[in-house]
């Protein structure tokens, strides 16, 4: 049997996506953890001092594998991703924090208020509503669904914001509760607000914990059905996958790492605030993927902490730079520019750039790779199918195209 | 608590303005998804950058109130046309560059491209004049005039009142309704579009420049933004760089609740939409007492998605043979 059916096995047997053998992908990892984990040293030895940016890029980097999940293995256009971001960050203000309404009526166990048992239920709460938001768009195409996830990652905040009674609304929750302290090898491991160390690491693991958890659901079952309904709505449906139960789990599981990054978030800086979930929230994690190349994990990490380290780094050491040679050239725009402003300038062209001369991004997934340069002509013709799956079958620029 | 009867008919004729104004912004949005099934997200920028163009052709020229009225009236209309050349040529300009060669792509890469575009002009506004809301010179009268017509009908304790403002805003919208219903329908270029909307291949057998027309779209639908940016700026007498991303998506909202591709659906959904808002910012704070004010985004964000999840051909249903 395997010898009749070798003419189409290429196609049909890189069930990993044509990752790189297991052995090797594991030492990379390993190997980046380790450099990642040695930083704080570099950095306290260098004087570099910028744990504590680093310890938010982080962030940035679990909530891009989290949308990782939906946009690039479900293929799911998720424009409001930041609302997941944000009931993540409230439930952990909500249960631990003293403004909370929740505390103040004596409705939350004394258990729940405390960082991991408040971390684990934003999880839960996130994926929660993964499920609720994602369970209407299912049977939308790809640009409504997206429109219709913007509509939903705009209504959250909004309602955070008026909801003061609840959330206290502008004024925001503070403070909140922080990882308890241990002792480990006669070390008092706190987490005060000049601990930016032990932030560090605390994030790192959790970061890389989030990182193990998609790699593994990605090579499941469920990571396949993924893929499938991904590549092909119709001949997956058709092959007996259930595309209800696998988009609301690709909804579901993308949320609950973006609710892992919020309450993270809101107890590293001791603040939850409506307007940090807005829409350039969900874009600016959205450049992040598509720059490093949807649907690979380790493209949405790269990509991440490229974005990330502009964003909260290099955009404030260009300034000086920037200002020098404003002064040298005589250009007053230049030398009273403040590089931080042009963050989304940035990743607006990022986005615009990538899609036009590099759509699966700067480290490619190769079978997407394989799907957006077709080489042959039948590769040619099943065009439409790639990337995110949307268009219609009556498309009427079928003909055109081949 | 009483039914404010003078609030609401006061509502109402904000909601109808800015309804206007929401139209003019929706035809953009629902003619280039008729022609090419692209939600162009930088239409909303395009309509800030009209504004923007407006703000900059007044201060520019010093015209100030005191000024003869021909004078003000020309500059205004100067203004008017250079934001609406303004706004049309950077719609062009984003689709030539960049839709044009993502036609053939995966639904999904122009619309990551249009968000794109969408955050790079915000950036290329506050580069030009700042982040802070800029409020032009007051050149229009603010004086308003009363009207007891619902008092003498109906007996309703209210008075109607009118502001100049509101007049203009009606009196450039309805004209360029028109224009644009008697361009779509009576024109060759017209007939192209809505051959083209219909079945792109079979319009390109009938030998219609495809790309030409849809180039056209991006042009007039830029070209009305750009009126409603210049009527934006002086309705709310202010414009600030964030504000086409507010009424950009309003617009959508409008767009989609007509029936997306339906160019009569666009302007009654536009209205609606301006309807909803002012009531909403009027209403909805008495409604729920002891909550926040600020429930307007909300609510039309909402109308967004129970339309598309549950209308998603609008609320007119799916009778739009001719998408243009």
């Amino acid at each position: 049997m395997a010898t009749t059916y070798a003419h189409i096995s290429p196609k049909v047997s890189a069930g990993s996506e044509g990752q790189e053998p297991k052995s090797k992908e594991n030492q990379w990892f390993v190997v980046g953890f380790i450099l990642l984990a040695l930083y704080p040293f570099l950095d306290a030895f260098a004087g570099i001092d910028r744990l504590g940016s680093w310890g938010a890029i982080f962030v940035y980097v679990i909530l891009a594998v989290g949308l990782n999940i939906v946009v690039g293995y479900a293929g799911l256009l998720d424009l409001g991703y930041a609302a997941f971001f944000a009931f993540g960050a409230y439930t952990i203000g909500l249960l631990t924090s003293p403004g909370s309404y929740f505390i103040q009526q004596g409705w939350v166990p004394e258990f729940l208020q405390h960082f991991w048992p408040a971390l684990a239920l934003s999880w839960v709460v996130a994926a929660f509503f993964g499920v609720i938001l994602g369970a209407p768009t299912l049977r939308l195409r790809g640009d409504y669904l997206a429109i219709v996830t913007l509509g939903f990652g705009e209504i959250v905040p909004n309602f955070f914001l008026n909801a003061d009674k609840i959330t206290n609304g502008t004024r925001g929750l503070n403070p909140i509760a922080k990882p308890p302290s241990f002792t480990l090898f006669d070390h008092t491991v706190s987490f005060g607000p000049i601990d930016q160390r032990n932030w560090y690491w605390l994030i790192l693991v959790i970061g890389t914990f989030s990182v193990l958890m998609i790699r593994r659901f990605h090579k499941s079952r469920l990571g396949r059905t993924w893929m499938a309904v991904r590549e092909d709505e119709i001949a997956a449906a058709s092959m007996g996958v259930n595309l209800v139960s696998t988009k609301l789990w690709a909804f579901a599981l993308g949320a609950s790492f973006a609710g892992f990054a919020g309450s993270v978030y809101a107890s590293y800086f001791q603040y939850v605030h409506p307007s940090n979930f807005e829409f350039s929230v969900s874009v600016t994690i959205l450049a992040m993927i598509i720059l490093g190349g949807l649907g690979n994990i380790y493209g949405a990490i790269a990509g991440g902490l490229i974005i990330g380290f502009f964003d909260r780094i290099l955009s404030e050491e260009l300034n000086r730079p920037v200002h020098w040679l404003g002064g040298q050239l005589d250009i007053a725009f230049l030398s009273n520019h403040d590089v931080k402003q042009d963050k989304f300038l940035v990743f607006g062209l990022a986005l615009v750039l990538m899609m036009l001369w590099r759509p699966e991004g700067l480290f490619p997934n190769s079978r997407r790779k394989s799907e957006l340069h077709p080489e042959t002509f039948e590769e040619r013709m099943h065009e439409d199918q790639s990337m995110f799956e949307t268009r219609d079958t009556d498309d009427h620029s079928v003909g055109e195209r081949v | 608590m009483d039914f404010n009867v003078n609030l609401f008919v006061q509502l109402v004729i904000i909601g109808l303005a800015n309804g206007a104004l929401i139209a003019l912004i929706a035809l953009g949005y629902t003619m280039v998804y008729a022609i090419v099934e692209l939600i162009n997200f930088a239409h909303g920028e395009v309509f800030m950058m009209g504004a923007f163009l407006a703000f900059s052709v007044i201060s520019y020229s010093g015209v100030t109130s005191k000024d003869p009225t021909f004078q003000i009236v020309g500059i205004a209309i100067l203004a008017f046309l250079a934001a609406m050349c303004f706004s049309a040529l950077i719609n062009v300009g984003i689709d030539r560059f960049a839709y044009r060669r993502l036609r053939n792509a995966p639904r999904l890469a122009p619309l990551i491209c249009a968000i794109g575009f969408s955050f790079i002009l915000q950036q290329l506004a506050i580069y030009w004049k700042g982040a802070n809301p800029l409020s032009p010179p007051a050149l229009i009268p603010t004086k308003y005039r009363t009207y007891n017509i619902l008092t003498e009908w109906f007996s309703l304790e209210t008075k109607i009142r009118i502001r100049p403002l509101d007049l203009i805003v009606f009196g450039v919208t309805i004209p360029l309704l028109l224009a644009l219903s008697w361009f779509v329908y009576k024109t060759r270029t017209g007939k192209a579009m809505r051959a083209t909307a219909q079945d792109r291949d079979a319009a390109a057998l009938m030998g219609i420049d495809i790309n030409r027309t849809i180039s056209v779209a991006f042009l007039v639908g830029g070209a009305l933004a750009g009126a409603a940016g210049f009527i934006a700026l002086y309705y709310n007498n202010t414009a600030r760089p964030t504000m086409g991303f507010r009424y950009g998506l309003y617009a959508f909202t409008a767009a989609v609740l007509g029936g997306i591709g339906n160019l009569n659906g666009a302007v009654i959904g536009g209205f609606l939409i301006g309807l909803t808002w002012s009531m909403s910012d009027g209403f909805m704070k008495d409604y729920i007492p002891g909550w926040g004010a600020q429930w307007t985004p909300a609510v039309i964000f909402g109308l967004l998605v129970l339309t598309m999840v549950f209308r998603p051909g609008g609320i007119f249903g799916e009778q739009t043979a001719e998408k243009v």
